[in-house]
């Protein structure tokens, strides 16, 4: 076996990164247990169901955030009680958690394999267009469709969890810890996955698609597959998104969130899953502490005006522009840039731009 | 095995249609007094009420009007470029509050600007500033952010979703707080009509709306296909290489193209600004409604950009009136559905729309 220096290196920084995340509530404050990490967690789950559309499939998928959002809204509209000391809006169902919980994975994988099934003959941008608009489509359904949600959404989902969930009201640790091993869980699964002769041919659709027909592989059905499988991965984000914030809303699912979670994922890098946590991470902590930096504060002595989202659509601009394959392209890059003095095989990366 | 379960959808497909035509024309019934049925609706079948079935026609040809306006510009781009401009529904955005400002300043009435006081150039003016101004945002960015990365699609579709982020925000921070405004028609508009033939009064700043999406598709039309600038443009969308090739300046037409694709969005916000409304967060919806029509109708053609928004309009304007109305949640709110129906089905049929190619 010879000794790969990137690879060890990375498997240290990997490693390090793990003790750090399950040493974290004895690390850092209570703020950045609750608010920054767990949602990085969760997040980047959301942000790896992209990625791994991207990478293995070379689909650039936009409703990750709908099909979140929907896993959401289901669940809330299951558990939720309504007369007899509930609040909630929406169906307050008043079911069992533990049973809702299931019914809204898989009520939302289906979801997602019907949206996968309408999108799955097209390619490239156009893929891309078809799934903002099943993204728009959703946003539009819960806003107007006052029965399962309405415009301001439902409240109060954190209270009904399954009893192995236990209480994340009072006990934000627990939530952290399960973000936590959901995140590592998912991360193992999509790598899993890539290996089966299912990911395998689906890589191979993504890179030829036309020869893949001609081998007999029916490529609308793996590409269907892929996107529902994608769309369970974002369902246990979106649970966990309702469980973090104790409410869903259409603004969960509006264009500003599709666009915020394709940020992640390119901030992170399109090609590999790590990505989607490490650009989940840049991305809330620019989103924590530049709301009310010096930065806005020059947006107004520049009388340029406008607030935390023209700095966030200049960092996105300036990534796209400089790196399009993010955070993890630019360390691939810096890794291959290191070794070609020494005539080494330089690093390939799955990028989908190329493919796109 | 594909082949009988082809027949056996298009057959379910025909079924769909065919009952669906048959509702709103007989099965329909106008409300009773108590309760309702699945045949109940806002006014009836055609048959039971005319007037309203009509008037729900125009009301979707207009509304496809406006649509051609916006998604032709949109059109446009992405056929020569293959650029997916997210940032078309800023554009509109934009377009819809600049005119407003203009003509704020024009008049000098302030918010209670009433229709009998604003002149036809008083509209038009305001219009063509909006145009010119967006038609100029447009060059800038497909010069700087586009020019030199042609062929990257994705590259160039997260730039402009940037710009779209950029352009959102900048428009609250600049424009009235992002709060909603209107654009006042001319006076002379401000009246109904009543149609012959057909019978019933309408509104003049409707039929408005319609003249101009065809006085837009015939002049689109005339240039792509009667002058030498829109040979180029159809030469290119066929085979870019090949016609810079040619000795075209290719990177000439993509300007041309580009400034008029944003200045049709810009036309488009003025036009829905003095129909309704602009306000903050539209950028969205009109950038779904852009995505739609060309998706249904296959994306750059001008044809395929007319057929989508005719059929789409139509399908909005009839999904609002024609749906059941039992009881207080069902089902007129559930008319974007239809609209997800509609996508679903035509990409089913044919993946690249009506009038679309093979990529």
């Amino acid at each position: 076996m010879t000794f790969e220096p990137k690879q060890t290196t990375e498997r240290v920084l990997a490693l390090a990164a793990l003790v750090v995340a399950a040493l974290g509530p004895v690390i850092f404050n209570d703020y950045w247990v609750d608010a920054i990490l767990t949602q990085v967690f969760i997040v980047g789950i959301a942000a790896a169901s992209l990625i791994f559309l991207a990478a293995y499939g070379g689909m650039i998928s936009l409703a990750q955030t709908a099909l979140m959002g929907s896993a959401g809204f289901m669940i809330g509209n299951m558990v939720t009680v309504g007369e007899g000391g509930g609040e909630s809006k929406g169906l307050t169902l008043g079911w069992d958690p533990t049973l809702s919980l299931v019914l809204a994975l898989i009520g939302t994988t289906l979801l997602g394999m019907i949206f996968g099934a309408v999108a799955s003959r097209s390619f490239g941008i156009y893929f891309l267009m078809i799934t903002l608009t099943f993204s728009v489509i959703t946003f539009y359904f819960v806003g107007q469709v006052t029965i399962v949600s309405g415009f301001s959404g439902i409240g109060g989902i954190d209270r009904y969890t399954p009893g192995f969930v236990g209480d994340i009201v009072t006990d934000r640790y627990r939530l952290y810890y399960i973000a936590l091993g959901v995140a590592l869980g998912v991360y193992a699964l999509i790598r899993y996955v890539g290996r089966t002769p299912f990911g395998v041919s689906l890589q191979g659709i993504r890179d030829e698609h036309v020869r893949m027909t001609s081998l007999g592989y029916v490529v609308p059905l793996h590409r269907m597959l892929a996107f529902g499988f994608a769309a369970f991965l974002a369902s246990l984000a979106g649970i966990l998104l309702v469980w973090w914030q104790g409410q869903i809303a259409p603004g969960d699912v509006g264009l500003g969130a599709t666009i915020d979670l394709l940020i992640v994922a390119v901030i992170g890098g399109l090609g590999r899953i790590e990505g989607a946590w490490i650009g989940a991470l840049a991305f809330i902590v620019i989103n924590n502490y530049i709301r009310d930096s010096w930065l806005t504060e020059l947006l107004d002595t520049l009388r340029i005006g406008g607030s935390f989202n023209t700095i966030i659509g200049v960092v996105f601009l300036l990534i796209v522009v400089l790196s399009p394959d993010g955070l993890m392209g630019l360390w691939d890059r810096a890794w291959s840039t290191v070794r070609r003095p020494r005539g080494g095989s330089g690093v390939t990366v799955a990028s989908p731009a190329q493919h796109g | 095995m594909q082949r009988p379960l082809r027949l056996f959808g298009r057959v379910l497909l025909a079924a769909g249609i065919g009952f669906v035509l048959l509702y709103i024309l007989v099965i329909a019934e106008p409300p009773p007094e108590f309760g309702g049925n699945w045949r109940t609706t806002s006014f009836g079948s055609a048959l039971d009420d005319w007037h309203s079935f009509t008037r729900t026609l125009l009301n979707g040809l207009t509304a496809a009007g406006l649509l051609f306006i916006v998604a032709s510009g949109f059109s446009l781009i992405f056929g020569l470029m293959r650029v997916v401009n997210m940032a078309h529904g800023s554009f509109y955005l934009l377009g819809g509050y600049i005119a407003y400002e203009v003509q704020q300043d024009m008049t000098g009435q302030g918010f209670t600007l009433v229709g009998s006081e604003v002149n036809t150039w008083e509209w038009v003016f305001p219009a063509l500033v909006a145009v010119a101004v967006i038609g100029a945002v447009g060059l800038i960015v497909q010069q700087v952010f586009l020019r030199w990365n042609q062929g990257q699609e994705l590259r160039q579709a997260l730039i402009t979703i940037a710009i779209s982020v950029i352009l959102a925000d900048q428009v609250i921070a600049h424009f009235n707080d992002g709060i909603a405004v209107s654009v006042t028609w001319p006076g002379w508009t401000e009246r109904l009509v009543e149609l012959p033939l057909l019978g019933i009064d309408y509104s003049v700043a409707r039929l408005v709306v319609l003249f101009l999406g065809l006085a837009v598709g015939a002049s689109l039309w005339a240039w792509l296909h009667r002058t030498r600038t829109g040979m180029v443009i159809r030469a290119g969308v066929d085979d870019q290489q090949m016609t810079s090739a040619l000795g075209v300046n290719i990177q000439l037409t993509f300007a041309i193209a580009f400034i008029v694709g944003s200045a049709l969005a810009a036309f488009g916000g003025v036009v829905g600004a003095s129909q309704g409304a602009v306000a903050s967060g539209q950028d969205g919806q009109w950038l779904l409604n852009s995505l739609v029509v060309v998706i249904i109708g296959g994306m750059g053609s001008l044809l395929g950009a007319a057929a989508g928004s005719l059929l789409y309009g139509l399908v909005f304007a009839f999904s609002a009136v024609y749906l059941p109305t039992t009881g207080n949640d069902c089902c007129t709110q559930y008319s974007i559905v239809v609209t997800f129906v509609l996508l679903a089905l035509v990409l089913a049929v044919r993946p690249h729309g009506l009038f679309g190619r093979e990529a």
